[in-house]
C-alpha cells in the first residue's frame, strides 16, 4: 500500500486531499464561529497563494496583479449571484473562469514581458481595476460595492447548524479541490515543463517547448485560483467592494507566498496563516504596547515590507524551505535506525 | 477646443512630472539594472519631509531643499543597506526587496503623520495665465514645473556627457569589471547614481504633491506612470523618459478630461501594454540586445 502511494502521484494526492479535508472538518467542528470565519478566510487565502506560488516560484514570473483578480472574481460572484440568482457552484466557477479570460490577456503580454515589465503592467492593473468600480457605479455599485445574501446551510444539517461553519466548509472545499489539481499539475510532465522554462528559457525551447505558451498557461491557471479565491471571498464576507481590493492586498500576497517559501503549496498554507492572524497579532500587539492609532493601524503593513526584505536577504526559501532543511538533516539518521 | 487646448497644456505639465519620476527609474535601471519600485514610497517620504518644514518654518524654498537633500541621503542609503545585497541576485529577489520597501516606507509615513491625506503648498499661483479674456488651464506654477524638470534633464544631460564623474558612471554601470581594473570605485558610483534618482524622484515628488495630496498611498498611480512613461521611452534612454513622460501626460490628460479620472491608471496600462506588445524595446530602444 505505502509503495504504490509512493509511486503514484494521483493516489498521494488524493491521500493529502483526504487527510487535509478530514483535518479541516475536525478544526471547523472544534472552532467557534469567529475562528470558523478564519478557517474560512485562510482556505480562501490558500487558494489564491497557491495560485501564486506555482507562478512565482515554479514557473518565475511574478505578479503583482492578483489583488485585481481576486476584484474580478469577487465581482462576477456577486453579480451572479446578487443580480442573476445563480447558484453558488456554477458561481464560483464562473468567478475562476472570469478571472482566467483577464488572465489570458495579462499572461499573452505577460509572456513577452521580463521581470521587472511584468511586474509593472500587473501593478498598473492591480491599481487601476477598482476605478472600474467607480466608472460603472450602475454595474458595480461605485465606492459601497456590492453586497450578496449568505449562503444557507443544507437543511439536512439542522436548523442551528452554524453559517460560518457552512462558509468554512465552502471555502475549503475550494482549497482541497485547488490543492488536489495544482499538486497533479506540478507532480506532471506540465509541471516539470513550468520549471524547465523558469530555469533556462533557451534551453526549454531547445528541448521543443513552447516558452510563451507555458508561461501564458501557467498565468491563466494562477489568475483562475485567485478569482476562485475572490469569489469565495465574497462568499464569506458576503461583501465585494473596491476597498477591500487595494494595492496592499496584492502585495500582502506576494509577502505571504515569499515568507511560506516560494514554489510550495504546503509554504502557502503558512502564508495563508499569516495572513488571516496577522491583523489579530498586531491588534493585540497595539493594545498591551497602547500603540497610537497612527501607528496601530500601520503595524501590519510594517511587518510586511520587513518580512519581504528580510526573507529576501536572510532566508529566500521561507518557513517550508527551512522545514525541508531540518527534515533533510534528521532523514538520513531515521534511515539508519531501520 | 479650448477643453482640448486646456487639457493639452495641463498634459504638458503633468507630463513634465511623469517625465522627472521615469528619469528617477531610468538612472537607476542603467546603474544597477534594477527598476525600483520603491521610488513611489521615497518620493512619498521626501514629500512629507517638505510637508513637515514648510509647516513649522513657513518658507517653500526651505521645504523644497530639505526634500532634494533628504532624497539624496535616502537613495545613497537604500543603496548602501538594501541594494547592494540583492545586486548579484536573480532579478526576481530586487523587485521584491523593493516592493518591501514600498511597503514599509508607507507603513512608516503612515505611522508618523497618519494616513489621512494632507494638502501640500504649490510654488507659485495655481490661477491659470488670462488670455484673451480667458483663464486657461496653465499657471505660473505649471511653468515653473516644467522648468525645474527641464533644468534637472539638462544638468543629468550635462553630468553624463561633459563630465569625467559621469564618464566613470557610465563606466561603472556599462561594464563593472573593466571599470573597476581602470581604478573607478563602481561601488561609490552605484551609490551615487542612487542618489541623484532619489533627488529627481523626490523633485518630482514635491511638483505633484499639490495635486495629489500628501498621503501615505498617494503616489502609487505616479510611480505607475512613472514606469509606463520610462518603459515608453525604452528603459534605458533618460531622453526616452523625457519624451515618453510628455506622451504620457498627454494621453492621461485627454483619457482623465473626456473619459473621467478614475480611468486615467488603466488607460495607462493599456498603453504600457500597447507598447511593449509592439515595441517591446521602447520608442529609444538601447543597441544592446537583452542578455540571456
Amino acid at each position: 500500500m505505502s509503495a504504490a502511494v509512493a509511486r503514484s502521484t494521483l493516489l498521494r494526492s488524493l491521500l493529502l486531499t483526504v487527510l487535509g479535508g478530514a483535518g479541516l472538518w475536525l478544526l471547523s467542528v472544534l472552532f467557534s464561529s469567529y475562528n470558523d470565519l478564519q478557517l474560512a478566510s485562510g482556505a480562501f487565502f490558500f487558494i489564491v497563494l497557491a495560485g501564486l506560488t506555482v507562478l512565482i516560484g515554479v514557473n518565475g514570473q511574478i505578479s503583482l496583479g492578483h489583488g485585481g483578480l481576486m476584484a474580478v472574481g469577487a465581482y462576477t460572484v456577486a453579480l451572479l449571484i446578487g443580480r442573476q440568482n445563480w447558484a453558488l457552484v456554477p458561481a464560483l466557477l464562473a468567478a475562476a473562469a472570469a478571472a482566467a479570460v483577464i488572465g489570458i490577456a495579462l499572461g499573452a503580454a505577460a509572456s513577452r514581458l521580463r521581470g521587472p515589465y511584468l511586474a509593472g503592467a500587473t501593478l498598473a492593473f492591480a491599481v487601476g481595476l477598482p476605478g472600474l468600480a467607480d466608472k460603472f457605479p450602475g454595474t458595480f455599485g461605485g465606492e459601497n460595492g456590492l453586497t450578496i445574501n449568505p449562503p444557507t446551510p443544507p437543511s439536512v444539517l439542522g436548523s442551528s447548524f452554524p453559517l460560518e461553519r457552512w462558509e468554512a466548509w465552502i471555502a475549503g472545499a475550494g482549497a482541497l479541490v485547488a490543492f488536489f489539481v495544482l499538486y497533479n499539475l506540478l507532480h506532471s510532465g506540465t509541471g516539470r515543463k513550468l520549471r524547465a522554462v523558469r530555469d533556462d528559457e533557451i534551453a526549454a525551447s531547445l528541448c521543443g517547448m513552447h516558452v510563451a505558451r507555458t508561461q501564458t498557461l501557467t498565468f491563466v491557471i494562477s489568475a483562475a485560483c485567485a478569482g476562485l479565491g475572490g469569489g469565495m471571498l465574497a462568499v464569506v464576507l458576503q461583501l465585494a467592494q473596491p476597498g477591500a481590493f487595494p494595492l496592499q492586498l496584492s502585495l500582502s500576497l506576494l509577502t505571504a507566498v515569499v515568507l511560506g517559501g516560494l514554489g510550495s503549496l504546503a509554504g502557502a498554507v503558512w502564508g495563508a496563516a499569516l495572513l488571516v492572524l496577522l491583523p489579530g497579532w498586531t491588534n493585540d500587539a497595539a493594545h498591551s504596547f497602547s500603540l497610537s492609532q497612527n501607528v496601530s493601524a500601520n503595524l501590519q503593513l510594517a511587518v510586511y515590507g520587513v518580512v519581504l526584505i528580510g526573507a529576501m536577504l536572510v532566508w529566500p526559501s521561507g518557513v517550508q524551505g527551512g522545514i525541508r532543511a531540518i527534515r533533510g538533516r534528521i532523514k538520513p539518521i531515521e534511515r539508519r535506525a531501520t | 477646443m479650448t477643453k482640448f487646448i486646456d487639457l493639452t497644456l495641463n498634459g504638458i505639465s503633468t507630463g513634465a512630472i511623469y517625465a522627472a519620476v521615469a528619469l528617477a527609474l531610468v538612472l537607476i535601471w542603467r546603474a544597477t539594472r534594477i527598476v525600483n519600485f520603491a521610488q513611489g514610497g521615497m518620493l512619498m517620504l521626501t514629500t512629507f519631509i517638505a510637508s513637515a518644514v514648510i509647516n513649522s518654518t513657513g518658507s517653500y524654498v526651505a521645504g523644497f531643499l530639505v526634500a532634494l537633500a533628504s532624497g539624496l541621503l535616502l537613495g545613497a542609503l537604500v543603496e548602501v543597506i538594501l541594494i547592494r545585497r540583492v545586486e548579484q541576485a536573480p532579478p526576481l529577489n530586487a523587485v521584491i526587496v523593493a516592493l518591501g520597501l514600498l511597503v514599509l516606507l508607507q507603513a512608516t509615513a503612515g505611522m508618523i503623520w497618519g494616513n489621512t491625506p494632507r494638502s501640500f503648498p504649490a510654488a507659485f499661483s495655481i490661477r491659470g495665465y488670462r488670455v484673451g479674456g480667458t483663464r486657461l488651464l496653465f499657471a505660473p506654477n505649471d511653468t515653473f514645473i516644467l522648468l525645474a524638470v527641464i533644468a534637472v534633464a539638462l544638468s543629468l544631460a550635462i553630468l553624463f556627457r561633459a563630465t569625467s564623474l559621469g564618464l566613470r558612471m557610465r563606466a561603472a554601470a556599462f561594464q563593472p569589471e573593466v571599470a573597476r581594473l581602470l581604478g573607478v570605485r563602481v561601488g561609490r558610483m552605484f551609490t551615487l547614481g542612487w542618489a541623484l534618482a532619489a533627488v529627481v524622484g523626490s523633485l518630482a515628488g514635491v511638483l505633484v504633491a499639490p495635486s495629489v495630496f500628501v498621503g501615505p498611498n498617494n503616489f502609487d498611480p505616479i510611480l505607475i506612470f512613472g514606469f509606463t512613461a520610462a518603459v515608453l521611452g525604452g528603459l534605458d534612454s533618460p531622453l526616452g523618459a523625457v519624451v515618453g513622460g510628455l506622451a504620457l501626460g498627454l494621453v492621461l490628460s485627454y483619457v482623465s478630461g473626456y473619459e473621467g479620472s478614475s480611468m486615467v491608471t488603466l488607460a495607462a496600462l493599456a498603453v504600457l501594454i500597447v507598447v511593449l506588445m509592439g515595441r517591446p524595446t521602447g520608442l529609444f530602444p538601447a543597441a544592446r540586445e537583452r542578455r540571456v
